[in-house]
């Protein structure tokens, strides 16, 4: 039976003990879930019940405590392979994050990519799938070209058909922007892409926490996210390959369990996953994120993203009441996120007094300075919505928004 | 009127207000009375490093005395360097360098302020008394 969020709300925050904090004397109006979701207590839990149970290292012991581990997390790896439907679980890399996931790419292509070879990425980019592919460049010899966004912020395709051609090799995009909330058209994007033999890489950290991703239907090469947006801990991310483009690229990092053979001439690799984790993994992280998506799975995905839309038309049409209030990024297709600046008010000003008031926001530039460079502004005010928040709480950060304003006119 | 005094001046000022709102406009209040520096002179070169919203600030030795003037584009960052420069300007470059700047905390303005702000704080302090840092070497070496 899928919970029906409205009627279970209670239980819901219930299940989230961080919400009952007070900030500044105030309760807690959490509106920064796009950097970081918070954690329900079963999750929490986990990670208690296995340093207090069967802490110990993974694929090495014969003892039982280092079996139960190394099954605690390769059922964790099951867990992600089905929700993303991949065909295999060695599909399905554990990293720090999707930062880490980008890299690992983005290095494995070094020797692959030619001079004058082309890179596709956007202008909506997060700083983390910008500059491994510059380092990249640099590296190789490769070139990067931009697709453009038009003013509502989404990007322009036409452009994008225009800058395939037969030197392209790599295509990098985010599913949904993290400063805007603008779901690309990424399987249109895949398809474009594969008519002239590009790979493509996503970037799904936006993307997972709001609907139900299938890899196998985007005939995506890569895409990765990180498990902290997704009620998971940080610290783990999410690499998705397709088995051929894992194989093909090197390992990221050497050491301990991505080995096969090991003489002081030479190393062979281990096969899939194990090539691409080196060292003890976060374990912990790593199994509780495991508990995060069956908790989020628990609830569903499409539940909880007619949810958050709810929250997200409530919310911008209160915003648009306001005097001088400007939302950057409008679609008929978007995330629970807005970006938002009122007139000439710095948004740092307004995110140091919505803090005041218990309402955590994120200020500034949102790690992707090519958008606001592009809508010439210091940087915005983006809150961002999540299941367990609720329309009491949108109404009182629209009377503490209006203070704000009051106080910096 | 010294340093010392003016500081103490601000602890008192500060000291009326019940809550932190009031002490937000009072401080939003100062920063309009800043004087501003030229616009010419808004450029990278007078930027103060490791604020995240921009804060410009110039020096000018007038009769042995520092003046300072400064802007920025937000205003919680206006009257913070307002602060500052209300009590560091018009002051001969020693008793700059010398002052210690316990008021900040006195006043209850770190409390008030989120790590950030806080970090900002800092630099313009440091900004301002390496400027006075900087004219005593001259006047040192003249």
């Amino acid at each position: 039976m899928k919970k029906y969020i409205h009627t279970n709300i209670d239980q819901i925050r219930n299940d989230f003990p961080i919400l009952k904090r007070k900030v500044n004397g105030q309760n807690l109006i959490y509106f920064d879930n796009a950097a970081t979701s918070q954690t329900p207590q079963i999750v929490i839990d986990s990670i208690t019940d296995y340093y207090s149970k069967y802490n110990s290292n993974i694929h090495r012991g014969v003892h039982f405590l280092s079996q139960e581990a190394t099954d605690a997390y390769e059922k964790s790896r099951v867990k992600f392979q089905k929700h993303f439907n991949a065909d295999n679980s060695y599909e399905i890399i554990f990293t720090s994050g999707t930062t880490h996931s980008i890299n690992l790419v983005a290095n494995g292509f070094k020797k692959i990519l030619k001079k004058n070879d082309e890179i596709i990425i956007s202008q909506l980019e997060h700083h983390s799938n910008i500059v491994p592919w510059q380092m990249l460049c640099e590296e190789t010899g490769a070139k990067i070209k931009v697709i453009p966004i038009d003013n509502n912020g989404e990007l322009i395709i036409d452009k994008f058909e225009n800058l395939l051609n037969s030197k392209t090799k790599l295509v990098f995009v985010n599913h949904v922007s993290n400063a805007l909330g603008i779901v690309n058209p990424i399987k249109h994007i895949i398809k474009k892409a594969h008519e002239f033999n590009a790979i493509v890489l996503v970037d799904g950290a936006q993307a997972t926490p709001h609907m139900k991703i299938d890899v196998v239907d985007l005939d995506v090469d890569f895409y990765v996210t990180s498990t902290h947006k997704i009620c998971g801990p940080t610290g783990v991310g999410i690499l998705y390959g397709k088995e051929k483009w894992l194989n093909k690229i090197p390992p990221f990092l050497g050491g301990g369990e991505m080995i096969d053979q090991v003489t002081f001439e030479k190393s062979t690799y281990a096969g899939l996953p194990n090539k691409f984790e080196a060292g003890t993994p976060n374990i912990s992280g790593v199994i509780a994120s495991g508990i995060g998506i069956d908790y989020l799975n628990s609830i569903g995905i499409e539940e909880i993203y007619k949810y958050e839309n709810e929250l997200l038309e409530y919310a911008t049409k209160k915003l648009l009441l306001i005097k001088d209030l400007k939302i950057y990024g409008f679609s008929t297709k978007k995330t629970s996120v807005i970006s938002f600046n009122v007139g000439n008010i710095h948004p740092y000003d307004i995110g140091s007094i919505l803090d005041k008031f218990g309402i955590a926001t994120r200020t500034g530039q949102l790690c992707a300075q090519p958008i606001m460079d592009y809508f010439k502004i210091p940087g915005t005010i983006r809150v961002s919505f999540s299941f367990y928040n609720t329309k009491e709480e949108i109404d009182e950060f629209i009377k503490s928004l209006h203070k704000a304003i009051l106080m910096l006119s | 009127m010294k340093i010392k005094q003016i500081q103490e001046e601000l602890i008192d000022e500060f000291a009326m207000f019940d809550d932190w709102i009031q002490r937000y406009e009072y401080m939003i209040d100062l920063g309009k009375s800043l004087p501003l520096i030229d616009e010419k002179f808004k450029t990278d070169e007078y930027l103060v490093n490791g604020c995240q919203s921009k804060v410009w600030v110039k020096a000018e030795l007038v009769d042995k005395q520092i003046v300072f003037k400064a802007d920025s584009d937000a205003i919680i960052s206006k009257g913070i360097i307002a602060i500052l420069i209300r009590v560091f300007s018009h002051h001969e470059p020693n008793e700059i360098i010398e002052a210690n700047t316990d008021f900040i905390d006195k006043i209850g303005l770190k409390d008030h302020l989120s790590p950030n702000r806080a970090n900002g704080l800092s630099s313009m302090i440091k900004q301002l008394k390496l400027y006075a840092l900087a004219y005593q070497t001259k006047i040192n070496n003249e």
